[in-house]
Formats: structure tokens, C-alpha cells, sequence
């Protein structure tokens, strides 16, 4: 019988474990985990950027649901174990679970500590711990005012950051006259704290709090000198204490943390402890490197090995964007040690590293940290540095003649230089599983070994290393830039123009380092399409970064003339309306005149200077845009359903037609196009649009993601409503979130392929709340939108669009 | 090309604020029609309104840096040289431009050099 593996907690350090175990002894072990969180294993060293509004919670999880199901493991989620009955060899949980173990594995990570000061236990005062206080601090976000954070270590000062970014004016208290003092020698912790003063977080040092005011919630701190400050939450974030309780309880040796051998064993030979939790030759650990190396000695041992963790040297990284800091080994000064500093004051560069008997023990890189984990692998080493002393400060690229370039310094790596500190990865095993499995993109190194697959500082040199090892062959560009401008990726810049603020295209080129001065034909017009999307009230459009069609509202053809195509909604018209249409061709001489494929009339051949006139004669019969040039809402086609069909189950002309008043003048990443087809016979097409209705006797069946064009691609089912108002809602909803996420010039059917056509029906379909705020968003947007751009130009909008800046040598020859 | 051409035949087309910043409007002569660029950094520059493609509008297109991008086929065309950048091949004749206080000429003799090449 197969046995029985029980694991209390499901942070990093068991599901790195876990990862271990099953790749080397698959079905060696039935597995049950309890999580007191009720949710799977994410990634908590990204806490951080979730709460500056850079990742969202989808991004940060590490093992999904499917995951759990695909090992055949079970996850008690939401369950607390509360007691571990050693001879019975069971653990039972708060809400009444009770499992046998043959091996328990306890990984109950640690505690914030909450300093006991008077008011300590008022609503608003948090920890930063988990998702929850994440979630806890954004909620106060909302309702603004000032953020106290106490404590300024690595924590305390993301959290300090990431609520600054939410719009919350921050102080940080802190006890010691240096921040983060555990880390960095005072003058680096000038620098840093120069830098976070001047993105407006305040800072007090030798400050320590009395007490918490405040009556039924947090309305300030004293502090001993007496000062007051006033703030409507409070993040302690003064320090962790490992989660040891549950086995002391159970009569297992603890001592600050729950004491284990170099074999992550406790006291008990059926019990090992890891993570935070664990005691480990004095030291318990709060940072994620050493934990995963424990983690692979306990997967190890857990199959019958006998590997031994040794204790790790440990580095950091504050995640703080645009701030570039590296902290490593011991940095005190001491009789037997001597440092080399280097200072840039006008670049904010600093540099220290401490050397004992020609060895490095510390370095603190501030401001340029690229070597940073050059210097930690020679730390690790205790390589001998004196033939190198001289130079050694201006790092790796310095060494040995000439600078190398990127490719050849990580070339020049030992086999063993360590690539990713987080999941303590090397070089060889990186290089080995590119040759051995084939992998060929960045995304499949990650999945095999797990480099620069957590905070991901290091996937600049895992692509080096894929350039190295795959030659030409591999294109590091896996995130595609959106152009030669910029570095980043569609993803990436809509995400950093949403969390910075960012309302205007020079806004985004200089906070994003662009490097062009004013972009390019790709670039402008996604950037304008973006700005536009996400601040609807405040961003004024910049037509120059408009295509022409969307500059002039018509489409321009091969010989630069134009094309005009007026909105017949639902594809229904009139004798008056056809008449004016007539009337047009007629005066203007149009020579072309096209029934289109979604239902409407296009007028071919129309010079630019004639198209105001155009307007203002389609204008007075009643006629607007029908954007047939737009990233925008194109047509709804539809059929005549019920008012005259002998099969029709609903009114799909008059859905159609309410569809297209509601969603006109909309933009969207690619254009959309809508039918409504009144019975499964679907004679408008519905199965190959961006989106489409099938009514049928019980409701409305939602398609999306078809395409005819490029590709043919029959569309999917997103789902079956009951009324045409939710037929509506659901499918504003569904457009709106296809324009939050959707790259520009991107078809729908491609960005729902991306993102997962389960996650869009999840969060359609399944989540009432996310819809009503898609829908809300997109209906706030509509306000600023639905401008008939026709008649603005009719009545005088961008004149010199359609006229020519002068007309010379030709006023006596032709008129 | 804001040069200083000698003793040219300046013909007056308008100022320099008709243009929209990183913008074009288009000029009728009796030699076709000419296309006159504003950059971002008031740099104008004049060229026949025909990409050496397929005859494209330039006038039409996004101006970026130095650079219109056709609206029919997006080939980039220098606004200093006239010349297609990238893999692309082809030119387009510019037109000497004299820009005085904003107000903008256009200089006659390139047309008539436009005609004679013809």
C-alpha cells in the first residue's frame, strides 16, 4: 500500500518540495495538504507588486487547481490544523478533518509580529503577510488618507511603496537610525532613503511608537518623544516569528523555530519540519533561496536519499520599481577585514564590498547591482580575489582586458554560478535542460528548472544563457516588444500605464524610457488606443497618432481618394434614408457605390475635400458614422427573427439594433464585429464573429472569438441567458474586458486563445460581480465616446484636415 | 529643409502653425501636389505627396521623429533625405522649404527641377 504523506501549509517552500518529489518518485506517496489560506499556492515574494497595482493575484499563482488534481493531491483549503496526535499518527484541522500520516511534513511558515502597544488589536492595524492583508490594505486604499507603516525593513518598505502607489500619502516609522539596517551599511541606506523621500514617501528613524490612537479604529500613532501622527491604517512590519506552536504542542523540540537535522527532520522520525518554521543549526530563515534548497534535501530524503542541507548564504533585493538594490553575506566592519567602496554620487551609484583574507564576505551594490550575483557566486565560492583586487569593484565586465558583452560574461560563468538565487538554480543544470529536452523558449526553461520563474530579476541572464546554448535559433525577444521604441511588451505597458498613472503618450515614453523621442507608426497609435481605454474622462485622443482612417473617419484607398460608409443599424434602411444615399452619389459624382458584408452601403471613391460636404448632406437625412474604418465597433448584422420569420425565437433585428446603439462609437483593440441571428439557422452569420447571438426559445446563446478573415475560426459558446437585458450585459461586459486586455491590432479570438477561453467564462459567465464592473466601466467610457465624429467635422473640427494648405501656380491657369 | 537657398523663387504657402505638430497638410501645384511635414520639433520639411511605392498619400501618414510612415503599405520614408529606411528601396524628391518667423515658403525652382525630371 502506497504511503500516506500529510503536509500542514501550502506556501512556497512544501509546493517546492512537492515539485521535487514528483518529478523524481511520481505516485510514491499519497498526498494531502492543509492550508488554513482558502486558496492554492501562490507566490508570496510578489506580494509586493500586487499591492502597487504592478502583478495581479492571477499572475503570482505558482501551482492552479489543476495542478492539485493532476499529482492526485488533496488540498483541505480554508482548513487550520489545530492538533497532531503523535501516537495515533493523525492531524485534525478546525473544521473537523482528521488524517493518518506516515510522514507529516510541517510547514506552518511564520507569524508578523505585532508589537503589544497600547490599541494594537484596533480595526486597521495589519501585518504583511499574506493575500488577505494585501487585499486588506488595498480596501484602505480606496478611502485614501495617510498609511503609518511601522518598521523599515525589506517589507515595511515594499509595503511602503506599493500603498504610495496606490494614492495613499505614506510614513514609515522605523526604530534603529539606519533604514533597513539589516542589509545595508548607513551610506546605502542614505541613498535608498533619498530615493523613497523623493517619491514622496516620509520617513522617521530613531522613532519609536507608544501607542496606537484611536477609539474604535486606528486614527493615528504616538510615539515615545510624543509626536502624533495621524493615519487611518497601521502595517506592522517590524519582523516574522516562525509558526512553532502546533508543534511544540505536539511535544516536538522546539526552540525559536521547530528545531530539524541537516535532513529537515524533527525530533520525531516520522515528522520533518521546512520553511520558516523550521530551526535549522540556530538559524531559522525568511527568505525564499535557502528554503528552496531545504526543500530539495527533504524531497530527497522523503524518496530514501540522504542529502543534507548545509545552511545558505543569503542575498536580497528590494522590489521596488526603479530602485536598484543588492545586499549580500556580512557587511560589519572589523579589525581583520578591509573594504573597496566606490561612489558615483551624480549617477547614485555605491558600491562596498567587505573582503577577510582576500576573500569577499559582503557587498552592497546600490543603484547599478548587474554584478550582483557575481559577487554573491564569489562569496558562496570564497574564491580568492587578489589577482583581480584592483579592478574587482568595477564587476565581472572588468575582468580579465577588454569588456565583455552580455553573452560572454555569462559564458564566462562556472558550470556551477549560481542563475537564479531564488530557486537556487545553476548554470550547468540550466544549459543541460535546454540540450536534453530541446527547449526552445523561455517559458519552457521556467517550467523545467524553475529559473527566473519567481521574482524574475535573473531572466536576463537565463536568455543569455539560451542565446549561449541555442545559438541563433533562439529569439530572447519571448515577451515580442511592441516595437523598435521600447523593450517592453503590449502586456507590460498596459499593466505600468494603469499602475503609474500614466495619462498622456510623453508621460508614458519617459517613464517608460522609450527610446525614441516620439515613437513610431507602432507604437503611437497602440499607446493612443490604450490612454484612451483606460482613462476615458481624462486622456484628450491625439489624432496625430491616429492612422488616417481614424484621423478622417473614412478609409483611405489604393488611389487616395476615400471610402464612406454611413450606420444602418441592424442592417435595416429606408426609402428616405436610400434616397439621401442617391442624392449623395449624384451630387458628388461618387463613382462607386457597395453593398458591404455587414449589411450596410459603402460610397467608393470620394476626395478628401468633398468629405465634409458628404457628411453634412448624410448628416441632415438622419445618417452618422458607421466607423467602417475603426479599431472600434464595426456592424451588428442581423436577421429579421420574430416580426417576420416563421422560425425566428426572438427579436434578433431589434436586439441587433439596440446591441449597436448601445456600443457604437466604442474603441476597441482590433475592430469587432457583432451579428444576432434569430434561430439556429443562423442566418446572420453569428458563428464566425468577434461576437455573436444564437436566440433560441429558451434565451439568447452568446458566441465570441470567431474569425473570417485571415483565419476561419467558428466561434465559441460563452453561454446561455435567459432575457435580452442580460444578453446585453453579458456581452458589453465581455467587450469591455477584451478592450482592458486586449493588445492592440489584436482580434478578439486571439486574445481569448491567450488569456483562456475558461478564464474569460469564469469571470463572465461565473463572476457577477467582475461583469457588473466591466460593464459599469465600459458604460463610463461610452459617455466620453459616443460623439458622431461626422458631424463634429461638419461643424468645423480639424478644418485643415480637408483642405489644402495652399494651392499655387495654378490660380490663373485652371480657375 | 530649412536651407538657405540663394536667390530662390520663394513661393509663400502659409505659417507654420497651419500644420498640426508631428503632422502634414499637402500643397496643389501644377506639378502635383506637395507634401510639407512639422516634427515634434517644429523641423519642417517639404516632398512630393507620392511614395515611392505605390504612389501613396505620404501627406497621410504618422509622422515620428524624422520619418512619415506611408498610409497605404507602411513603407518609412526620411524626411531629410526622401529616401525609403530600412529593407525598403526608393526615393522621393524633396522640395527645398524656407521657414522665416513661422512663415513658410516653398521654393519654386525645385518645382520647376520636379517637372524637368520628368
Amino acid at each position: 500500500m502506497k504511503q500516506k504523506l500529510v503536509i500542514i501549509g501550502n506556501g512556497m517552500a512544501p509546493g517546492r518540495m512537492l515539485e521535487e518529489l514528483f518529478e523524481q518518485a511520481p505516485g510514491l506517496y499519497d498526498v494531502v495538504i492543509f492550508n488554513a489560506e482558502p486558496r492554492v499556492n501562490y507566490d508570496r515574494i510578489m506580494l509586493s507588486p500586487v499591492l502597487s497595482g504592478e502583478k495581479l493575484y492571477e499572475d503570482i499563482v505558482i501551482h492552479g487547481d489543476d495542478w492539485y488534481a493532476r499529482h492526485g493531491v488533496t488540498l483541505h483549503k480554508g482548513a487550520k490544523v489545530t492538533g497532531i496526535d503523535r501516537t495515533a499518527k493523525t492531524v485534525t484541522s478546525a473544521n473537523g478533518v482528521t488524517e493518518a500520516y506516515d510522514k507529516l511534513v510541517i510547514a506552518t511558515g511564520s507569524l508578523p509580529f505585532i508589537i503589544p502597544v497600547p490599541g494594537h488589536t484596533l480595526p486597521g492595524v495589519l501585518a504583511y503577510r499574506d493575500l488577505d492583508d494585501v487585499e486588506k490594505m488595498l480596501d484602505a486604499t480606496k478611502r485614501g488618507g495617510r498609511a503609518i507603516v511601522i518598521g523599515a525593513g525589506l517589507l515595511g518598505l515594499e509595503a511602503a511603496y506599493g500603498l504610495k502607489r496606490q494614492g495613499m500619502d505614506v510614513t514609515v516609522i522605523h526604530i534603529m537610525p539606519t533604514i533597513m539596517e539589516r542589509q545595508l551599511d548607513p551610506p546605502a541606506a542614505y541613498l535608498l532613503e533619498k530615493a523613497l523621500n523623493d517619491r514622496g514617501i516620509e520617513i522617521i528613524t530613531k522613532a519609536n511608537t507608544k501607542r496606537i490612537v484611536g477609539e474604535d479604529k486606528v486614527e493615528g500613532i504616538e510615539l515615545e518623544d510624543g509626536r502624533v501622527i495621524e493615519g487611518t491604517i497601521v502595517v506592522m512590519a517590524v519582523g516574522i516569528r516562525p509558526a512553532a506552536q502546533l508543534a511544540k504542542e505536539a511535544g516536538v523540540v522546539t526552540n525559536r523555530g521547530i528545531v530539524v537535522d541537516d535532513g529537515m527532520m524533527t525530533s520525531d522520525g516520522s515528522i520533518y519540519a521546512l520553511g520558516e518554521c523550521a530551526e535549522h543549526r540556530g538559524v531559522c530563515y525568511g527568505l525564499v533561496a535557502p528554503l528552496y534548497e531545504s526543500a530539495k534535501t527533504l524531497a530527497d530524503r522523503l524518496i530514501g536519499g540522504a542529502s543534507e542541507y548545509r545552511g545558505s548564504v543569503v542575498n536580497t533585493k528590494l522590489k521596488v520599481t526603479g530602485i536598484n538594490l543588492f545586499s549580500a553575506g556580512d557587511f560589519a566592519e572589523g579589525e581583520d577585514r578591509e573594504e573597496i567602496v566606490l561612489r558615483d554620487a551624480t549617477a547614485g551609484v555605491y558600491k562596498r564590498l567587505v573582503l577577510k583574507d582576500n576573500r569577499i564576505v559582503g557587498a552592497v551594490l546600490y543603484g547599478e547591482t548587474a554584478d550582483g550575483a557575481w559577487f554573491f557566486d564569489m562569496i558562496k565560492r570564497g574564491t580568492d580575489i587578489s589577482e583581480m583586487r584592483d579592478t574587482l569593484i568595477f564587476g565581472q565586465a572588468y575582468q580579465g582586458g577588454s569588456p565583455l558583452d552580455p553573452t560572454a560574461a555569462v559564458a564566462a560563468l562556472p558550470d556551477d554560478a549560481e542563475i537564479c538565487g531564488c530557486n537556487g538554480v545553476c548554470k550547468s543544470k540550466i544549459v543541460g535542460k535546454i540540450t536534453a529536452k530541446g527547449l526552445t523558449s523561455l517559458d519552457d526553461v521556467r517550467a523545467h528548472t524553475k529559473a527566473s520563474a519567481s521574482c524574475g530579476s535573473c531572466t536576463g541572464l537565463v536568455e543569455q544563457l539560451m542565446v549561449l546554448t541555442l545559438g541563433d535559433s533562439y529569439n530572447p525577444a519571448v515577451v515580442q516588444p511592441m516595437c523598435k521604441c521600447t523593450e517592453l511588451g503590449h502586456d507590460d505597458v498596459r499593466r505600468l500605464i494603469v499602475a503609474k498613472g500614466l495619462k498622456t503618450i510623453p508621460a508614458v515614453m519617459q517613464e517608460l524610457e522609450w527610446k525614441t523621442s516620439c515613437g513610431c507608426a507602432k507604437c503611437r497609435p497602440a499607446l493612443n488606443y490604450y490612454l484612451v481605454c483606460d482613462w476615458p474622462d481624462e486622456y484628450a485622443d491625439d489624432y496625430q497618432s491616429r492612422f488616417i482612417n481614424e484621423r478622417v473617419h473614412a478609409n483611405i484607398q489604393k488611389d487616395g481618394t476615400y471610402s464612406v460608409v454611413p450606420r444602418m443599424w441592424g442592417g435595416v434602411t429606408n426609402a428616405g434614408e436610400l434616397r439621401a444615399i442617391a442624392d449623395v452619389v449624384d451630387k458628388f459624382e461618387i463613382p462607386m457605390v457597395k453593398v458591404t458584408g455587414g449589411q450596410r452601403i459603402d460610397l467608393l471613391g470620394i476626395h478628401k475635400e468633398d468629405l465634409p460636404a458628404v457628411w453634412a448632406d448624410l448628416g441632415k437625412a438622419g445618417f452618422v458614422s458607421g466607423q467602417a474604418y475603426a479599431k472600434g465597433l464595426r456592424t451588428v448584422k442581423t436577421c429579421v427573427g420574430t416580426d417576420w420569420c416563421r422560425f425566428g425565437t426572438q427579436d434578433s433585428t431589434g436586439f441587433g439594433i439596440r446591441l449597436e446603439k448601445f456600443m457604437w462609437g466604442s474603441w476597441t483593440p482590433a475592430k469587432l464585429k457583432l451579428a444576432v441571428s434569430g434561430c439556429p439557422r443562423n442566418c446572420a452569420e453569428a458563428t464566425c464573429k468577434d461576437i455573436g447571438v444564437i436566440c433560441v426559445d429558451s434565451g439568447y446563446e452568446i458566441h465570441f472569438a470567431g474569425a473570417a478573415g485571415l483565419d476561419i475560426k467558428g466561434t465559441e459558446v460563452l453561454g446561455l441567458v435567459a432575457t435580452e437585458d442580460e444578453a446585453l450585459e453579458h456581452i458589453v461586459a465581455l467587450a469591455q474586458m477584451y478592450r482592458e486586455q486586449g493588445r492592440y491590432l489584436e482580434r478578439i479570438y486571439k486574445w481569448a486563445k491567450r488569456v483562456g477561453l475558461d478564464e474569460i467564462r469564469r469571470q463572465i459567465m461565473g463572476d457577477a460581480e467582475k461583469r457588473k464592473g466591466y460593464f459599469d466601466r465600459f458604460v463610463f467610457s461610452q459617455t466620453f465616446a459616443q460623439v458622431d465624429p461626422w458631424s463634429e467635422r461638419v461643424s468645423g473640427k480639424d478644418k485643415h484636415e480637408f483642405k489644402p494648405m495652399a494651392v499655387v501656380g495654378m490660380a490663373e491657369a485652371a480657375e | 529643409m530649412e536651407t538657405n537657398w540663394p536667390d530662390k523663387n520663394w513661393i509663400e504657402i502659409g505659417d507654420i502653425h497651419d500644420i498640426p505638430v508631428r503632422g502634414a497638410r499637402c500643397v496643389k501645384t501644377p506639378h502635383g501636389r506637395i507634401a510639407v511635414f512639422r516634427t515634434a520639433e517644429d523641423h519642417v520639411y517639404a516632398m512630393e505627396d507620392r511614395c515611392p511605392h505605390k504612389g501613396g498619400p505620404l501627406s497621410q501618414g504618422i509622422v515620428h521623429g524624422t520619418s512619415v510612415t506611408c498610409p497605404l503599405h507602411n513603407m518609412v520614408i526620411s524626411l531629410e533625405t526622401g529616401r525609403a529606411l530600412g529593407a525598403d528601396e526608393g526615393e522621393v524628391r524633396s522640395v527645398a522649404v524656407r521657414n522665416r518667423d513661422g512663415m513658410l515658403s516653398i521654393a519654386l525652382d525645385s518645382l520647376m527641377l520636379m517637372v524637368a525630371a520628368e
